[in-house]
């Protein structure tokens, strides 16, 4: 019941969505009525060609040539209104998923960041990508054949009754057993198609897990054992297989088999009445070929009714996304070149609302200090970042910058006051001098490549097949983590905001570069707020402020001297590196 | 198309069964229309019913027949296509599992993946399809034709003109729909990886406010896309109504023709009745041919890449005469040069080396120093282009994979776990391992408090992707996993990046005084990590620029010093 109530809720969304092609639809269904009725008056008058030849020398010339100028008409006409039909859909189609996925993907470049770390973003990709495409095919294409098929069921029987009531009563009654026929296979065999389903999975994700531990595999001479264990889920797949694709094979002959023997049944006893008298040789031919295709537009139907609760369920996958929250960008305040005082005052803030994590945290920042955040891994050393750019919002208490709380500035303008340089490092498919524009539109060349030298980014970007204009490939592997990184770094580089973020910046660039690229760091931090997140030692000992994060928590607070003279948990940790 | 027939041979008695059995009952399928005509002409036309009865007989024994030959027919090719496609895919694995690093890596993992699943039920269905339907199109058409020319020859000939027509028509539009319906593909693929690139990048893409850039940049991708599916549709929208429409004018001229025929006597009116119901049973049949044939050219590219795969080269690597075990784990280099690409820029250039059984070697280097190279290089995962690398005075070349995975202890830079239990991720490498063994192994990799502190301490479950445990976790169960089998030579390719400094150092003492005394070889770009080695391999971009103790680098390369130096500025490491 709540399921049909939601359908219904659905199918409501989706016929307002269709809204602004109304009239492409209202003209491919009059397209659709006229091609129906074209079609089926095409037996009819084959019927009536037949009665005008009855035998040698009694032949109705003027009467069959006047038949036959009628079809040729008639299959005219119906080339056109079919094609006119098929355009039409096709426009609808592509377009309305055209904008289903611009609106999806729109949607995604504001929605909450928790609903994107909390996701798989596999899933999103597959909504905008194939649900779209799912939802147009199936309910368009689907919404065509019902109406079509519901009429050409319509349109045969009036026809049928046209010629014989009795025989026309036959069809109507008998008709129906194969579509039962057919509903009760495919019912059996569906579990058959579960089975499938399930062992195909879990043989997909033997063979993810092995190809992405090739490596291992090879060194743990292990590939002859992965083989084995591969060849026993291969075999019981097949197997599998083998059964829901032969059985759900007997659909189409069995139905065929009821079809042939109505066929055969209309035959006999339309000649048998055509002795009688009760109908012409011509009559019997329209009917025979009615009879014929009457029972298709039912197996098109019960077809599409699966395919139709497919496509609404895509469409309502697509609207969740159209419909997710997005991020709270109330705020209207613009800080222009912010001083960088940050204060976070009393400010609570977890992920999941059952397990606290930030409480009570207070940390003053002045201008241009530095702050350096230090912790175990997975104990939270992101979340300040999280917080500080909005990316997650906090649950009480204020954050602010220079004395604004930044809910009230403009989210676009809050996030241009920082740079950041995060350890994931993210590059676009896009060439190399596109990818560091990113922060400054309008850098010449030059600058770039200066930007790049002083990262000690332009070496190997020289050395790329087309140097700076080299499309970066996010897959292909060209570039090491340490490139990437550099990359990065260069990317913020070229255009330096107030503030800095630097989340591990630096931990796949090896020491010496790292050290190379040092003084461009210096003058990128001078007189910069900044928070790095780092586990070099080196890094964190100059740091204004340490905050020592363990389990969310910020445990301990102060500079390198007050924490060392505090003896916890920093100086347990310096400790361990010089001991 | 080869490919998948030499797979489809093993099967081939079935395999010529399926398409057989489907040819029967087309062949049933076409005596209807005769039989109707007979009933026509004899049995309406001399008023004799029980003809007609004993007619309808005829009609159910040819339905009854033709379901029979029909599933018959199914079951043979659901069988071809779904045993040669798990074949395929048992083959593929095989293949997969053989092919060397380098390869690998050269396809990445995403497409290895896709190539053994879609393209290969792709493979599956095309090849059930085929033997399905594909025969069995064109059986109707030819067969529709020559029983045409059995009825009446004369009015046959309008069945050549049209046949002749459709098939024109529809290799034309296929001409011009199928290159594109590739394209539109393509284009597709773009519009998923933007989405995708797009989700990972979204904290990025924010930062640099990019956003409406990117919407931007979408909506391009997405009008191409539509263009091209409209300009592509309208053609392909064309198929329905042409064939439609030369069948009918077709019907059309045969009625004509015929009715001559019946004037002069050589045709009753029932034979024009089976006529055009031969014609209509064309227009059926090549409308289904026309929507397989696309079905179809999706599962041709399936098929190349399959097949490409299969027959792409492991980079070959030579294999010498075995010159009997070896009795230690002596590592010696000598002049030792490799390429990637076999050019004369090498990669690795002339390093010289010994490690003694039983000793610590350092290694360490920036980014793209050499460091992983050079380890592939040890245990023949890679061929030297020039010199040797030889364990205990014989070549590693000499050495079967077995024999070496067997001396080498390998745990790689990216800590990986399989979904099973921590019990069968330690005994991988050898099956016969005891608790003992396994909790020795744990207790040197400082595994074996959080391991017990699992429900089920050894056999507790490990997630897919070791999801269940963490980072640092992941690392130190690799560890344990290589120290098992009880290496003689271990190496440790950066592999505790992420313990904290109290664990890491914790680690290296126990393995340090592991009871078999292995080589052990530690790549890091810490130098706190190889402080103590007996000796230390300083990488530059492939070249040895160091190599000694720490003492010894100290006040000699200069490497070294700025690795050092950098970690431990100069007046801590005084005070330390």
């Amino acid at each position: 019941m709540a399921k049909k109530e939601s359908q219904s809720r659905i199918l409501n969304r989706v016929l307002t969505e269709l809204k602004a092609y109304s009239t492409s639809i209202i003209f491919s269904i009059l397209c659709a009525i006229a091609t129906v009725y074209l079609t089926l008056r095409i037996p009819i008058l084959t019927g009536q060609a037949v009665d005008c030849v009855i035998g040698p020398g009694e032949i109705d010339y003027v009467k069959l040539l006047s038949i036959l100028e009628v079809m040729g008409g008639t299959v005219a006409a119906t080339f056109f209104t079919q094609w006119i039909m098929n355009r039409l859909n096709n426009n609808i189609t592509y377009s309305v998923t055209k904008s289903l996925r611009d609106r999806a993907f729109a949607k995604q470049q504001h929605m909450k960041l928790a609903d994107i770390d909390s996701h798989p973003h596999g899933d999103y990709v597959s909504r905008i990508v194939s649900d779209a495409d799912t939802f147009s095919d199936g309910l368009l294409m689907g919404f065509t054949q019902v109406f079509t098929g519901v009429l050409t069921i319509i349109g045969t029987i009036y026809f049928m009754i046209g010629i014989s009531l009795k025989i026309a009563l036959i069809v109507i009654i008998l008709t129906p057993a194969s579509l039962f026929l057919a509903k009760f296979i495919s019912e059996r065999t569906y579990k058959f198609f579960g089975q499938q389903a399930k062992l195909r999975g879990t043989e997909t994700s033997y063979i993810e897990e092995i190809i992405l531990n090739k490596n291992i595999v090879r060194n743990m001479d292990y590939e002859d054992d992965a083989l084995v264990k591969f060849e026993s889920m291969n075999d019981e797949l097949a197997d599998a297989s083998m059964k829901a694709t032969f059985y759900s094979s007997t659909v189409n002959p069995s139905t065929r088999l009821v079809n042939n023997i109505i066929y055969a049944i209309v035959g006999v006893l339309g000649a048998l009445m055509a002795i009688a008298g009760g109908i012409t040789v011509g009559g019997l031919t329209s009917f025979l070929s009615y009879a014929s295709t009457y029972g298709k537009p039912f197996n098109e139907i019960s077809g599409v009714v699966t395919e139709f609760q497919n496509a609404l369920a895509c469409a309502e996958r697509l609207f969740e996304m159209i419909d997710a929250e997005v991020e709270v960008d109330e705020g209207e305040k613009i800080i222009d070149g912010a001083k960088g005082s940050i204060e976070f005052k009393d400010v609570f803030f977890s992920y999941d609302k059952n397990k606290k994590l930030i409480e009570n945290l207070n940390i003053k920042v002045e201008p241009g200090q530095r702050v350096a955040i230090v912790g175990p891994t997975g104990a939270g050393k992101s979340t300040i970042i999280n917080l500080l750019m909005r990316f997650y919002d906090i649950d009480a208490g204020q954050i602010t910058i220079d004395g604004v709380d930044i809910s009230d500035i403009s989210i676009d303008n809050l996030r241009r006051n920082f740079g950041m340089v995060l350890q994931e490092t993210w590059v676009k498919e896009a060439t190399v001098k596109e990818n560091l524009r990113m922060a400054s539109p309008n850098a010449t060349d030059e600058e770039i490549i200066e930007a790049a030298k002083a990262t000690h980014a332009h070496s190997f970007i020289k050395k790329m097949p087309y140097g700076y204009d080299t499309i970066l490939s996010t897959d292909n592997g060209s570039l090491s983590q340490g490139q990437m990184q550099l990359l990065c770094i260069t990317r913020v580089m070229l255009n330096i905001p107030p503030m800095l973020i630097l989340d591990e910046a630096t931990s796949s660039i090896d020491t010496r570069t790292e050290q190379k690229i040092q003084s461009a760091f210096n003058k990128m931090m001078k007189g910069r707020t900044t928070f790095v997140v780092a586990h070099r030692l080196s890094t964190i000992r100059e740091a204004d402020v340490i905050l020592f994060v363990k389990d969310g928590q910020i445990v301990e607070q102060g500079n390198h001297r007050e924490l060392l003279q505090k003896d916890g948990f920093y100086a347990k940790l310096y400790r361990s590196q010089f001991a | 198309m080869k490919f998948i027939l030499s797979y489809v041979k093993k099967y081939h008695i079935r395999a010529i069964l399926a398409p057989f059995f489907k040819m029967l009952e087309a062949v049933f399928e076409l005596l209807v229309p005769l039989v109707m005509a007979s009933i026509i002409n004899k049995g309406i036309g001399s008023g004799d019913s029980a003809y007609i009865i004993r007619m309808s007989g005829v009609l159910l024994i040819l339905a009854v027949c033709g379901l029979i030959f029909s599933i018959t027919a199914q079951y043979f090719s659901a069988y071809v296509a779904v045993y040669s496609a798990s074949d395929i895919r048992h083959d593929l694995f095989a293949k997969i599992l053989s092919l060397s690093q380098g390869a690998k890596d050269r396809v990445g993992e995403e497409v290895l993946t896709t190539r053994i699943t879609n393209d290969i039920n792709q493979i599956q269905n095309a090849i059930n399809m085929v033997l399905r339907l594909f025969l069995r199109s064109p059986f109707i058409v030819a067969g529709a034709t020559i029983m045409a020319f059995i009825v009446d020859v004369k009015s046959a000939f309008t069945f050549l003109v049209v046949v002749g027509l459709l098939s024109i028509i529809v290799y034309f539009i296929m001409r011009y729909t199928l290159p594109r319906y590739k394209a539109i593909a393509a284009k597709l693929e773009k519009v998923l990886h933007l989405t995708s690139e797009n989700l990972t990048g979204s904290r990025v893409l924010r930062a640099f406010c990019q956003t409406d850039k990117e919407k931007k940049d979408f909506e391009i991708k997405t009008k191409e896309l539509a263009s091209m599916q409209i300009n592509t549709g309208r053609i392909a929208a064309l198929l329905n109504p042409v064939t439609y429409v030369v069948v009918n004018f077709g019907i059309i001229a045969l009625i004509y023709v015929s009715m001559k025929r019946v004037d002069s006597g050589f045709i009753l009116q029932g034979d024009i009745v089976a006529l055009v119901n031969y014609m209509s049973q064309i227009l059926i049949e090549l409308v289904k041919l026309a929507n397989l044939i696309v079905l179809l050219m999706k599962a041709f590219p399936s098929a190349e890449r399959v097949s490409e795969l299969m027959n792409m080269k492991s980079d070959e690597r030579a294999h010498l005469e075995n010159q009997g075990q070896s009795n230690s784990a002596d590592l010696k280099l000598d002049h030792v040069y490799f390429s990637y690409n076999g050019g004369n820029e090498y990669d690795i250039e002339d390093i010289s080396l010994n490690i003694p059984s039983g000793s610590v070697l350092g290694v360490i280097g920036g980014t793209g120093s050499g460091k992983s190279t050079f380890l592939r290089l040890l245990n023949h995962t890679y061929d030297v282009t020039k010199g040797t690398v030889t364990l205990d005075g014989k070549d590693v070349r000499a050495f079967t994979d077995t024999e070496l995975s067997d001396i080498f202890g390998i745990v790689p830079q990216r800590a990986a776990l399989f979904s099973g239990t921590v019990r069968s991720n330690m005994t991988m490498k050898c099956a016969d391992a005891t608790d003992a063994d396994i909790e020795a192994a744990l207790t040197t990799a400082q595994a074996l408090d959080f391991v017990q502190a699992k429900d089920g301490g050894i056999d507790a479950t490990v997630a897919g992707r070791g999801a269940n445990f963490s980072g640092g976790q992941k690392q130190r169960l690799t560890i344990a996993r290589a120290l098992v089998s009880k290496p003689q030579i271990l190496i440790l390719d950066d592999s505790s990046s992420a313990l904290d400094l109290a664990t890491e150092s914790k680690l290296k003492k126990a393995l340090m005084s592991l009871p078999w005394h292995p080589t052990i070889i530690i790549v890091s770009q810490r130098a706190s990590s190889v402080l103590e080695a007996d000796q230390i391999l300083v990488l530059d971009d492939g070249k040895c620029v160091g190599l000694g103790s720490h003492d010894k680098l100290l006040g000699t390369c200069e490497t070294y010093e700025e690795i050092y130096y950098c970690q431990y500025p100069r007046e801590e490491a005084n005070n330390g």
